[in-house]
């Protein structure tokens, strides 16, 4: 039967994952957001494929999954930088090269495809210390270089040409971002499953780029809503005995619905 | 930087530049502390081209553009970046920007709480121009700052640029020689005609 908070949720075991998830139910909407700002949230996506291929590959040669998702993960987010691979494309052919790569490593090791399923999946039950390590360690770095990433990310949004034109450099930014996106995406990845962490990246700033009133509003709204999603979905994914993943995409996304449904009449004025 | 009234901020000597090659040039002007300087010709002379040079977003092929020390540049290219859903405010964007000053023109300072994506073209160029002024940049670089905005919009645009600004100058390229006019203190006639040069 359905209970509201399941006796599994109260477990000791459980409160390593549940912990670890809701870390990264509130980072990865800030995270969103400022994706979303700079029209990069497909980019997510394609990261979060490569962090599932680079964790396939990392265990193959003994690393824990989460070590090797998030190595891979920051090699391709360096390298996006320095490309300046930016747009649908570049971002189709990060999803494309990461995909290819995390079915072939998975068809091609002992344990990869059981494991590729897992990462596709999600294992947050499983999480433990180190995944929780990783998520404190991201979160700590995000406190830290948010306040300085923040206003130079709107900045160069509506005002692009103003660091160029004071021969300021860009790329610090740039990578930093890039840096934090790739990293949490591959914790992430390993821990809630490649749609889950694209769908903390995704929904929670669609929503509240629809409803809030300001940017301080739409990442409070972004932090609450991934915050919420997820705890939900931990309990009805316990309570109903279902995959992590799947109830978290289904509960976000069925979240969307009402807030498409509900902004209807705030769309733009021009 | 306060400039004193006069001070040379920018020498452009005989400047050509292009992208892959030359488009516009040779071109010479000063632009000094105060002043608003516009840069007038037919579109696609490469008026632009000027300002991407002076920005670091063109090449220069020859000639020289110098700067005054110290010199803080605002620039904003032809249209503002817009998007479907922009859930920032007013203040935020002037946040943003690096805006020093606090006295918005009413009509501004009346939908500062807004968020931009709420806002009609006209109001948003507006706002977003004045971003660009109100900060503490020495030289603000506006490429056809008119473009889409009504006649109303327009008179609006020029109270923004004529408000003083501590010594700060302004250089505007536009195609509309009524508007140069208007907000001007010199106007500088860019020619397609690179054997002719360019006078003043």
């Amino acid at each position: 039967m359905f209970e509201l908070i399941p006796d599994l949720a109260l477990d000791p075991l459980f409160r390593l994952p549940f912990v670890t998830g809701l870390l990264l139910a509130g980072l990865l909407p800030v995270l969103g957001a400022l994706l979303t700002l700079r029209q990069e949230w497909l980019a997510a996506l394609g990261l979060a494929h490569l962090a599932a291929a680079s964790a396939l590959i990392g265990l193959a040669a003994g690393l824990p999954a989460v070590v090797g998702g998030t190595l891979g993960a920051l090699v391709a987010g360096a390298v996006k930088t320095l490309l300046r691979a930016r747009g649908n494309a570049a971002y189709a052919f990060m999803i494309l090269i990461g995909w290819s790569a995390l079915l072939l490593v998975a068809a091609n090791s002992a344990v990869g495809d059981s494991l590729g399923h897992a990462l596709i999946d999600g294992q947050l039950y499983f999480a433990g210390t180190t995944e929780l390590l990783m998520s404190s360690l991201l979160v700590a770095s995000a406190i830290r270089l948010l306040p300085w990433l923040m206003p130079l990310i709107l900045r160069a949004t509506f005002f692009p040409r103003f660091e160029t034109a004071n021969r300021r450099p860009t790329w610090h930014w740039r990578l930093g971002l890039d840096l934090l996106t790739a990293a949490s995406l591959a914790v992430a990845t390993a821990t809630l499953g490649l749609m889950g962490a694209f769908a903390l990246i995704f929904v929670p700033a669609w929503i509240a780029f629809r409803l809030a009133p300001s940017w301080r509003w739409t990442l409070i709204l972004a932090i609450l809503i991934g915050g919420v999603g997820y705890l939900a979905a931990f309990m009805t994914a316990l309570a109903l005995d279902q995959p992590f993943g799947p109830v978290l995409v289904a509960l976000l996304v069925a979240g969307a619905g009402l807030a498409a449904f509900s902004g209807a009449g705030t769309s733009s004025a021009t | 930087m306060t400039r004193a009234p006069g001070e040379t901020l920018l020498r452009v000597s005989g400047l050509t530049a292009g992208y892959a090659r030359p488009v516009i040039g040779p071109l010479s002007f000063e632009v000094r502390a105060g002043e608003v300087l516009g840069l007038w010709g037919r579109n696609g002379c490469g008026k632009s081209t000027i300002l991407k040079a002076i920005g670091n977003a063109a090449r220069v092929f020859a000639g020289r553009i110098e700067q005054a020390p110290g010199l803080t540049l605002a620039y904003l290219e032809q249209q503002p970046a817009r998007f479907p859903r922009m859930p920032v405010t007013g203040h935020e964007l002037l946040r943003s920007a690096g805006a020093a000053r606090t006295d918005a023109p009413p009509a501004l300072a009346a939908i500062l709480h807004r968020r931009l994506d709420r806002l009609s073209g006209g109001q948003y160029q507006l706002l977003w121009v004045w971003s660009a002024l109100a900060t503490a940049a020495d030289l603000v670089l506006l490429d056809e700052p008119t473009n889409n905005l009504d006649p109303d919009a327009e008179a609006r645009l020029v109270d923004l640029i004529v408000r003083p600004g501590d010594g700060r100058a302004v250089l505007l390229v536009s195609h509309e020689r009524r508007f140069l006019e208007s907000v001007c203190s010199r106007i500088v006639e860019v020619s397609v005609d690179r054997e002719s040069g360019c006078s003043s």
